[in-house]
Formats: structure tokens, sequence, C-alpha cells
């Protein structure tokens, strides 16, 4: 969908904990109904950048959700604390306003236009990552895509957002299978090793693998699904200070050599259309 | 309306190069931008004789009040900008001023030929940070090697010819003085302040390319010093700019004597920065009043 020309707005209706993150909502007026995979750049109207301080530049933060609303549309982002920006988020107070540029960037494709033999999605996120997975696999559930949800978190401490965006009456959605490093839920392990018992199976081929995390898992979930023949499409994050090309800051290298800015060509890319995950 | 070089502009608020990509922006937003351009005239991102990727990620750095960038001047090299951005940019609804780089006077010479010699082009800016591949120094740093680079360009076009002056120089206004000797007939400053950030964890530069550029609201004080010692050096215009992020900032740099302004890092926060700045400036509606901005210096 088109972003209106400029930032709004927009108020803070709730904020709050979900594990070791927050989730905090939006009124949109203005903006239409994002797509899954799309993002905002979002700063908040008080208290960013004012006295010389950071954080200066808005922060690209991916939808988790969206619902229509009373006057608008309601857009709910999933957010942990790692520096002064998110910092800042995570605090937003209900009432408080918070300047908006969105929706941007483009959006997951469905699992036939990425192959066209392809039936089901195999959706893996990974920590805050979890995030676009949320409304995507809504958005599969309601066209009856089949599919299966692979979510992986470091520990309790770096977890979050199950209850709000994965569970439905009380419980875990039954498509959803957990890992985590420490082993507090679900397998003990990495997110991955669920992917790769789900690749060896026979219908692997079948499905389009949709992931979003950590840089680390996402590269290794590109190169699983390179080497097994799966189709993966990848929700990318890069360094972005404006989110709609005039800074040139979100390079991503490209297989045939140069760059594609992420804000423009992504967030969403084809596994086969990077050269890997930059990860240290 | 004010008058820049002879251009008829209906606002003294344009963009500083590099730092908006008017193609980029019609593709996210559409016609509204069309509609509602920000600036009075659209500054390119430079152009250099080939094409150019880029710096590797990481570009671009966070820092209080402003970033540091080194994005490596990605562009699609003379021929490339001339099939396939050029008529894109000169359908804007504001004038167009090119900006162009290279490293030797021929290839200098070769971009503002070609580009001076298209209709849709109002004026074109040279962007001189950059090495004389011959003399090894960097042009817009060395009083001589500008006088001598705006000597080889001056006769080639009738055209409103601006020099990017660099702040990473002890006097900007020698260079200032040597551009206008050598028939530049403007100045735009300031460029971005050599900068640098570390991961105080790894120890490494936080930039692929060790170092980048300043910018935001963090170098405006030094921008508004800079243009007010080449506004006392030279007689040719001045665009100023340097962290203008409202209009109250604009109207500082308007009473340090620039023709125009224009707005770089703020357009990243705010997309239609430029029109609210102009506006702002129209009506003293800002978070400062402009004319307490200007009044209240001491």
């Amino acid at each position: 969908m088109r972003a209106p020309f400029g930032r709004r707005l927009c108020e803070v209706t709730e904020n709050k904990a979900s594990g070791g993150y927050r989730i905090f909502s939006l009124i949109d007026r203005e903006g239409p109904a994002p797509e899954p995979g799309q993002f905002y750049m979002l700063a908040s109207e008080r208290s960013w950048g004012e006295g010389g301080g950071r954080p200066y530049l808005p922060r690209a933060i991916s939808v988790a959700e969206t619902a229509p609303a009373k006057d608008g549309v309601r857009l709910d982002f999933l957010v942990e604390g790692v520096g002064p920006g998110t910092d800042r988020l995570c605090d937003l107070q209900p009432g408080e306003q918070v300047w908006v540029t969105g929706p941007l960037g483009n959006a997951f494709s469905t699992p036939k236009q990425v192959n066209h033999e392809a039936a089901g999605a195999i959706l893996v996120g990974g920590g805050i990552g979890i995030a676009p997975m949320a409304i995507w696999r809504r958005r599969l559930v309601e066209n009856g895509i089949p599919l299966r949800v692979l979510l992986g978190f470091r520990n309790e401490q770096h977890s979050g957002g199950l209850n709000e965006l994965f569970c439905a009456g009380g419980a875990l959605c039954p498509d959803v299978r957990l890992a985590t490093e420490d082993g507090h839920a679900g397998h003990q392990g990495f997110v991955t090793d669920l992917l790769a018992t789900m690749l060896a199976g026979d219908d692997a081929t079948s499905a389009v693998v949709y992931s979003c995390g950590p840089p680390a898992m996402l590269e290794a979930v590109r190169a699983m699904c390179a080497e097994q023949g799966v189709a993966c499409e990848l929700a990318m994050e890069s360094p972005m200070a404006c989110g709609f090309g005039a800074c040139f800051g979100c390079a991503v290298p490209k297989p045939d050599g140069g760059y594609m800015r992420l804000c423009l060509d992504g967030p969403i890319v084809r596994g086969d259309a990077v050269l890997e995950v930059a990860h240290a | 309306m004010p008058e820049f070089c002879g251009i008829d502009l209906a606002h003294p608020v344009i963009n500083a190069s590099g730092t908006y990509d008017a193609i980029a922006a019609y593709r996210v937003f559409g016609e509204a931008l069309l509609q509602d351009f920000p600036f009075s005239a659209f500054v390119s991102k430079t152009i250099t004789p080939e094409a150019r990727a880029g710096n590797a990620p990481q570009r671009i750095w966070e820092t209080p009040a402003g970033m540091i960038n080194s994005i490596g001047l990605p562009n699609k090299g003379l021929e490339g900008f001339l099939a396939e951005d050029f008529p894109e940019l000169a359908k804007l609804p504001v004038p167009l001023i090119v900006s162009v780089m290279a490293t030797n006077r021929e290839d200098f010479s070769r971009l503002v030929r070609e580009v001076a010699d298209r209709d849709g082009v109002a004026a074109i800016e040279l962007n001189v940070s950059c090495p004389n591949v011959h003399s090894g120094l960097i042009v817009g740093e060395n009083p001589d090697e500008t006088e001598a680079l705006l000597e080889t360009l001056r006769p080639l076009t009738e055209k409103p010819l601006i020099v990017k002056l660099t702040p990473n120089v002890a006097n900007p206004e020698a260079v200032a003085i040597a551009a206008e000797a050598g028939g530049a007939d403007a100045v735009s400053l300031i460029n971005t302040l050599k900068a640098s950030a570390l991961d105080p964890m790894t120890r490494e530069p936080a930039l692929a390319a060790g170092h980048g550029g300043l910018s935001g609201p963090a170098v405006k004080p030094i921008a508004l010093q800079q243009l007010r010692s080449v506004r006392a050096a030279v007689e040719i215009s001045a665009i100023g700019m340097g962290g203008i992020s409202n209009g109250a900032d604009a109207a500082e740099f308007l009473a340090a004597g620039a023709e125009l302004v224009a707005v770089g890092t703020e357009n990243f926060r705010d997309p239609r920065a430029g029109a609210r700045i102009a506006n702002e400036l129209e009506t003293g509606m800002s978070g400062a009043s402009p004319r307490l901005a200007v009044l209240d210096l001491d």
C-alpha cells in the first residue's frame, strides 16, 4: 500500500509488557492498512532528538498486527529496548503522539507467487523478528493456506509477544512450535533445528519459507533453504535513516554486484536475491 | 519570490545534494510528492563520469543530534544519469540543479559540458570534495586547485556554477575567494565534517569505510560561522546549510547572509521537511519564532 506523503502524528492507545518485550498500539487516521512485511519509520513527538541527544533519527519497525479501528487503522508494534530509540519507544505512554511515516517497503508474496508449485508456508521467526510473522500468519490462515510456524528465543528474558500474537483461547496456536536456547519452553536449541527437521521431509519443496530474525539466524535459514532447493523470503534489517530511498544507508549487497536499498527493494527479499545475510 | 543566479524560485528552501532521491520518493509516495514538492529547486545526487556502487555497509551511524555517513556516491554515471534519471528529474515541478564530481579536469569538463547542454538543467553544483588524481590534493581544500578547476569549467557554460565548499579546512573563505576568482556564480556550504565513530566493544570503526561525514543539528553552529566568514569574503551568492531543522534555523542562515538554504539530514526525519521549513519561515510559526532566533544570538 502507498504511504501518505510525509510524516504524521498518531496517538498511542496502549503499551504493555509482554515477556521481555513491549507491544504498543497506535491509531493511524490517515494511512492505509499495511500489508504483512511492511514497516514504518517511528519517532516519538517529544523527547526524540530534542536538546541535542539521541535518539535523533526515526526507527524502522515492522508492523506486527493491524486491525480496523474507529476513525482509522490500529497498528501494533513489538519492540525490545536495545538502544536509545527502542528504549524510548518502549516507554511510550497512552495519549502520547508518535511521528509515523509509512507503510513503507514491500510485502511478503504468497507461496504461489514465489513458487507456483508451492502449496504451504513455513514461517520461521527469531526473537523480536517474530513480529512480521504474526501479521503474515494471520493473513495466510485467512486465505486457507496450510502453514507451520517455528519461533525461537534466546532465553526467557529475551522473549515475548506469544500471548498477544500467537495464542488463541489462552493456548499457543496449534500450528506454532517453539525453540529456546535455554530450554525454558519448547525444543532446547535453535529454531533452525526445527526447520532442518521440516526441510528433511519429503514434501518440503511444496512449501515456501518466510523468515525474520537476527542476522545469523536469517543466514542459517537462507543457506538451509538454498541447500534443500526450497524457496524463501527473508524480512531483512539494515541501518536506515529515512525509509524512503533518500539516505542510501540501508545498502544490502546483491549477488550480481552492487547494492540494493533495502527500504525500496525490501525489506522482504528472496533468499536467492542476496549473497548472504551479513552477520557478526 | 527569491531569485538565485537569475533563477526565480517560489521560496528559499532547497535540498542538499545526496539527501533526497526524488525518483525513489515518487516510487514511495506517488503523485502527492509532485503536487506538494518540498523544495523550490531540486539538487541531484552527485553524478560521476562512471557508475559507482557506493561503499560497503555499514554506511550510517547515529550520533547525538546528527549522523555520520559514508555512502560513497553511488550513482549511474554520466551516461546512465542522462539516459535514465535526467528525463525523470526534468519532470519535477521545480528547477533542477545537477551536482557533478570528477577526479581530473578533463572528466569534470565532460560532465559540465554534457549536463549543462540539457534544457532542463538550471544550474550545476561542483562537488569538489575529491582529490585531483594528478596533484593528489583535494580540490576543495586547496584554493589554487579550486581556481584552476573553475577557470577550466567557466568557459564551458553560461549556466550558473555553484561550488560546494568543504568545512574541513582552516580557511573556507580562501577557497570561496578562489572560486569567485575562477568565475563561480555561487558557493554552497557546508558539506559534511569529517568524522568517526568506533564500536567500544569491538574497538573497530563503526563505518565500513572507517570514517565518514557528520551532519545534522550538531554541525549547525560551525556551518553558521563558516557561512559568515565566507559571506564577508566574497560577493557571489551563498547557499547555506548544516543542520537546518525548522524555520528558525533557516532564518539564522538567511541572517548570516545566505540567499538560499538547503535542508539535508532533516529530510530523513521528515519527508516534507522542506515545505514545512519554507512555511515556518514565511509565517514565523515553528518551534521557536524565527524573529526571536535571529535577534537572540547574544
